[in-house]
């Protein structure tokens, strides 16, 4: 299986392609809904959006002792709206589960970016590939604050490639 | 008349949020075991053993089970020779605020629809019937919105086919695709008013999914549903395979001679509920 890295850089995103099954490793961060329509809407973003891998997650409280809480992906296709103007700004992955919109996919394919599947409702299995997490952004959202996560071989699939090809275009 | 406590019904209400997030139900479970012995794309099969490790990863480690720890649906049924001591929705709430915390579930749960806002814990949405008896019998049922999301209501004709029906719940499940964690289990309510099909296609996710009585006055229908949606060929995370829906339970109610609401609530393969009897 491909091992990957964040930030993803142009060769690793060229050589994805749906269905791939991939372990990736580095800094990701959390963003669901409400962060998506802050980030959307302010000019400096938390974090530095090129290369970024946003995962759209909300982890419950970190039980004692633990890294993390559950922390399984949610629906993607939520944040379709706000993701066109994220990829234009550098982003260049995301994470999460579903189908995403024809808008985004061709926003993927413009600026070179990659969509991967997490394995849907397994949020427990997910804190086992969580090395460190710590909120960075937008505390008062509660669960759907930003986190910067540092993952070690997450597994991932390939939903959408930068080249406008969909997972489930093709099932 | 019975007395019981308000402070034993929080105490009850926190175990069953705690156990119901982080134990997977034994019927849930042998249902995916089921469908992933029978599954024969391979891609289908390592996904839904991923899903049985999650399961058991959640339960020895105390993690709940889904991140989405659902907005807490409470079914009371409350024995009409009983006397509770103290306010009962404070102490179902009570119980759900100390359960989650304990359990370090997901505060999901935001005060104003439109506002927004910081979120919490609660309320819960509590529906209580009052049966015969002098016990109450308190289930706890989280539902997670991915799937919440993807329910769906329709008043049909008095004179629809019940083909058109069939189609109606099929097609409810194809526009939930990959997106609400397949395989599902479809609920189903059939007749009432709309609000009371939306109900009883809730508490359908409440029976077993790995056996279903032998006289059940859905049980055919239930059967021939679960084969048409597993023919989608949606499969676990909507790649495809037979493991589209582990069951179909419908539950059926009285209705008016102008109407036939049906109602559809899926629930993710994550479906989570516990039960205590006081």
């Amino acid at each position: 299986m491909r091992r990957i890295k964040t930030p993803l850089d142009k060769i690793q995103v060229k050589g994805l392609k749906p269905a791939d099954e991939v372990l990736l490793s580095g800094v990701i961060y959390t963003a669901r809904d409400q962060a998506h329509k802050r980030l959307t809407s302010v000019n400096n973003p938390p974090f530095d959006l090129r290369g970024a891998v946003i995962y759209y997650c909300g982890p419950t409280k970190t039980p004692k002792g633990k890294i993390i809480g559950s922390c399984g992906p949610t629906t993607s296709s939520r944040m379709d709206a706000f993701t066109p103007a994220l990829l234009k700004k550098g982003l260049s992955g995301m994470i999460g589960k579903g189908k995403r919109s024809k808008e985004v996919v061709a926003a993927m394919k413009k600026y070179k970016a990659v969509y991967f599947l997490a394995y849907a409702g397994c949020g427990a299995l997910m804190t086992r590939y969580i090395k460190k997490a710590a909120t960075v952004a937008y505390k008062d959202l509660g669960p759907e604050a930003v986190m910067r996560l540092e993952v070690k071989d997450l597994p991932l699939i390939v939903g959408c490639d930068a080249k406008g090809k969909d997972i489930y275009d093709e099932s | 008349m019975r007395m019981i406590p308000a402070a034993k019904i929080t105490k009850t209400v926190a175990d069953l949020c705690i156990r119901a997030n982080q134990v997977l139900r034994n019927d849930v479970l042998s249902a995916l075991k089921a469908a992933r012995n029978r599954e024969s794309n391979l891609k289908a099969k390592r996904i839904l053993e991923v899903i049985i490790k999650n399961a058991r990863v959640a339960g020895s480690e105390k993690l709940a089970i889904c991140q989405d720890t659902g907005m807490p649906i409470v079914f009371l049924e409350i024995g009409q020779d009983v006397k509770i001591s103290g306010d009962l929705s404070r102490a179902v709430n009570r119980g759900v605020e100390l359960g989650y915390k304990i359990g370090s579930l997901r505060d999901s749960i935001i005060k104003d629809p439109l506002a927004r806002g910081r979120s919490g814990f609660h309320p819960a949405i509590i529906h209580t019937d009052i049966v015969k008896g002098n016990k109450i019998r308190i289930a706890v049922l989280p539902k997670g919105f991915g799937c919440e999301n993807k329910s769906q209501l329709k008043m049909f004709n008095p004179t629809a086919k019940l083909n058109d029906i069939k189609k109606f719940i099929v097609e409810s499940v194809k526009a939930a695709g990959p997106d609400a964690c397949p395989p599902y289990v479809v609920g189903v309510g059939i007749g009432g008013t709309a609000d009371y099909a939306c109900l009883l296609a809730k508490k359908a996710l409440l029976r077993n999914v790995a056996t279903s009585p032998r006289h059940h006055a859905a049980g055919g229908l239930e059967k021939d549903l679960l084969k048409q949606i597993n023919k989608l060929n949606i499969g676990p995370m909507g790649l495809g395979g037979k493991a589209t829906c582990l069951a179909v339970r419908i539950e059926k109610f009285p209705t008016h001679i102008a109407g036939l609401p049906v109602a559809v609530n899926i629930s993710c393969h994550a479906l989570r509920s516990a039960t205590a009897i006081l």
